[in-house]
């Protein structure tokens, strides 16, 4: 009976001339779905990347039309703007420290808590609380916790004869002090990717390479890094791109001063960027320095894919 | 066991023994180490804790105070009442930020994932592949034209560049809703189909009821995301009145810096709705993390 309907209906739509092939009706319906998407990638992702081509190039504080200015921001950037590579190297320093850090943290976590312990459940809580703590709130617990003078880490440190060190009103210390946040913060949210992913290591594999006689160093060395490698590839692109964007935890600690921190060491690329756009309306000059940081994302990420086919080991390509 | 003879029985059960041993010690070396890990991560927490409860005058103190005397619950009723940090007002924004995103995020993105996973359009694959790639499209990029746009529109000083691009749908959510839907079957949709029910009835009535963990998940996430964001309120929001919670935190700071017991209580007030959510729906979280790191797999 429904049968009949669907063909009556079908006919009708025939008679009226609306008959449509199977393909045009699935484009129509399939586009429709997709349509609020389409709109978003145009007009929230691809007239922005066109657009900060252009305005990279002119000179705009929102209130007065662009003035095109050609490369002049990017000579300034390189050449007139120490600031600039103050941010950058205060961004190096923190990205190259903060994520392989946290990774390699995350795994051995993850690691300890992979051996059937009991008890999981707690220890899994403990590591992911700070993740929930908003950057916000957790800069200014920090900011008590690294006080120079009576903060507990400095205490605690006292404990092994360490001297008291400024942190975050130091220029040395500021970024370690970051670092250490992004640590307390982060780590539980790797540790349970790496968990997830270390359960997925086919039991038989690790009991293979036992009775080949492997120790516990070489079945963690050929076993379980090849087999969470991709896990480990994707958090560290995923990583990289979100610690050079780094802005809360340190437009926070750094204060409303001119100056981010002692001798602007916690000036960090986004920092600055959000100083020029929202501070003194460069718009044009930010603009230019979003395009740079994201061409060097893109090499970056280049630079791992191609890297990654010389220790990311995919199982599927291989299994063929 | 009467074949084994004695000597080599006893050194089965030696090795045997010897095994135990060396698992037990292990074991409590693992349990030491986490102990000692799960201290350093809970201290600071247990620290805001602590603060939040101290008079001023024991916030600073060698040796440190872990228990202040008195307890000064009254620490809450300063900090939330005062007209520098109005809480009710920060989470009454926060909540109406938090709700209508999750409600625009869940709903667009279960429409497009809906498109991708279950009509054969022409292009689709292609599109797909940008939804893809835009995942590790940085921020950063799009950051400046984005607020040129919302500035032309008059939108910026309201919550309209924080809400409205929720509702065309999020990469991930797409993603992951899509990953969902792939794996009903389709006898499933199919049949709803030849009864004369539209795409939209089977999205409603068929897919959201069977996808609803994955629902959940997108959702915790997004609220999660969301309570914490302070980049996006920071240069699109203007007036006090509309600040979110972190917003109302960071201002809090910036006018009473030093009156730490206050800040730390207040801190706490604002992550406590999410850290209470995180442990009604654990299981939603942590398949959230998890799921958003394993993407690559």
């Amino acid at each position: 009976m429904t049968e009949s309907g669907a063909t009556d209906s079908l006919q009708e739509k025939r008679k009226r001339g609306l008959h449509l092939s199977r393909q045009a009706r699935e484009n129509i319906n399939g586009y429709l779905f997709v349509l609020p998407w389409i709109l978003s990638l145009l007009i929230f992702t691809a007239y922005p990347m066109i657009a900060s081509f252009f305005f990279a190039m002119t000179q705009y504080n929102i209130l007065n039309p662009p003035k095109w200015v050609g490369l002049t921001n990017f000579v300034t950037m390189f050449t007139n703007d120490p600031l600039y590579w103050t941010s950058v190297s205060n961004t190096t320093y923190y990205v190259f420290l903060s994520v392989p850090l946290g990774l390699a943290f995350g795994l051995f976590l993850a690691m300890l808590l992979n051996q059937g312990l009991r008890g999981i459940g707690f220890y899994r809580t403990a590591f992911y609380l700070p993740g929930l703590v908003p950057a916000v709130a957790g800069t200014l617990l920090w900011m008590v916790l690294l006080d120079p003078k009576l903060g507990l880490v400095n205490e605690f440190l006292g404990l092994f004869g360490i001297e008291r060190l400024g942190w975050l009103r130091s220029a040395i210390w500021s970024k370690p002090g970051l670092i250490l946040m992004s640590l307390w913060g982060g780590t539980g949210g790797s540790m349970l990717i790496f968990l997830a992913s270390l359960k997925e290591i086919p039991q038989s594999l690790i009991e293979a390479a036992m009775i080949d006689g492997a120790n516990a160093w070489q079945r963690f060395w050929n076993v379980t890094i090849p087999m969470i490698s991709t896990t480990i590839f994707f958090n560290l692109v995923m990583g990289l791109i979100g610690s050079f964007q780094v802005f809360a935890s340190a437009y926070v600690a750094s204060g409303s001063g001119n100056t981010a921190g002692p001798l602007n060491s916690m000036l960090m690329y986004m920092l600055h960027l959000y100083r020029n756009a929202f501070r003194y309306f460069n718009m044009g000059y930010a603009s230019a320095m979003a395009l740079v940081m994201f061409i060097v994302l893109v090499i970056l990420t280049l630079v791992l894919i191609r890297s990654s086919r010389a220790w990311v080991f995919y199982e599927a390509t291989t299994r063929q | 066991m009467t074949t084994i003879s004695k000597p080599q029985y006893t050194s089965v059960v030696r090795l045997h023994r010897r095994k135990v041993i060396r698992k037990t010690i292990s074991l409590s070396i693992s349990y030491l180490i986490l102990t000692m890990m799960a201290a350093i991560f809970v201290i600071p927490f247990l620290w805001l804790v602590v603060t939040s409860l101290k008079p001023i005058n024991q916030v600073f103190t060698d040796p440190p105070i872990w228990i202040p005397h008195p307890i000064l619950w009254s620490n809450y009723k300063d900090a939330l009442t005062t007209p520098a940090f109005p809480f009710l007002k920060l989470l009454r924004n926060t909540l109406f930020y938090v709700i209508m995103t999750t409600i625009g995020t869940v709903i667009s993105s279960s429409i497009v994932a809906y498109g991708f996973s279950r009509l054969r359009f022409q292009g689709r694959d292609v599109l797909f592949a940008i939804t893809l790639s835009t995942m590790m499209l940085p921020g950063i990029v799009t950051l400046i034209p984005t607020y040129v746009l919302f500035k032309v529109l008059g939108w910026v000083g309201t919550y309209a560049p924080l809400i409205v691009p929720t509702f065309f749908g999020a990469a991930f959510n797409i993603f992951l809703l899509r990953q969902f839907m792939i794996t009903i079957p389709y006898d499933l949709t199919d049949a709803a189909l030849v009864d004369g029910a539209t795409h939209f009835d089977i999205l409603w009535r068929i897919m959201l009821p069977l996808i609803k963990p994955a629902l959940l998940v997108i959702g915790v996430m997004n609220i999660m995301y969301t309570w914490n964001d302070f980049f996006g309120p920071l240069i699109y929001l203007s007036s006090q009145e509309q600040y979110p919670l972190v917003m109302g935190l960071y201002a809090f700071q910036m006018r009473f810096s030093i009156q730490w017991n206050l800040m730390m209580a207040a801190s706490l007030a604002t992550c406590f709705p999410l850290i209470a959510l995180f442990f009604v729906a654990q299981r939603y979280f942590i398949e959230g993390i998890t799921l958003t790191g394993l993407k690559g797999v």
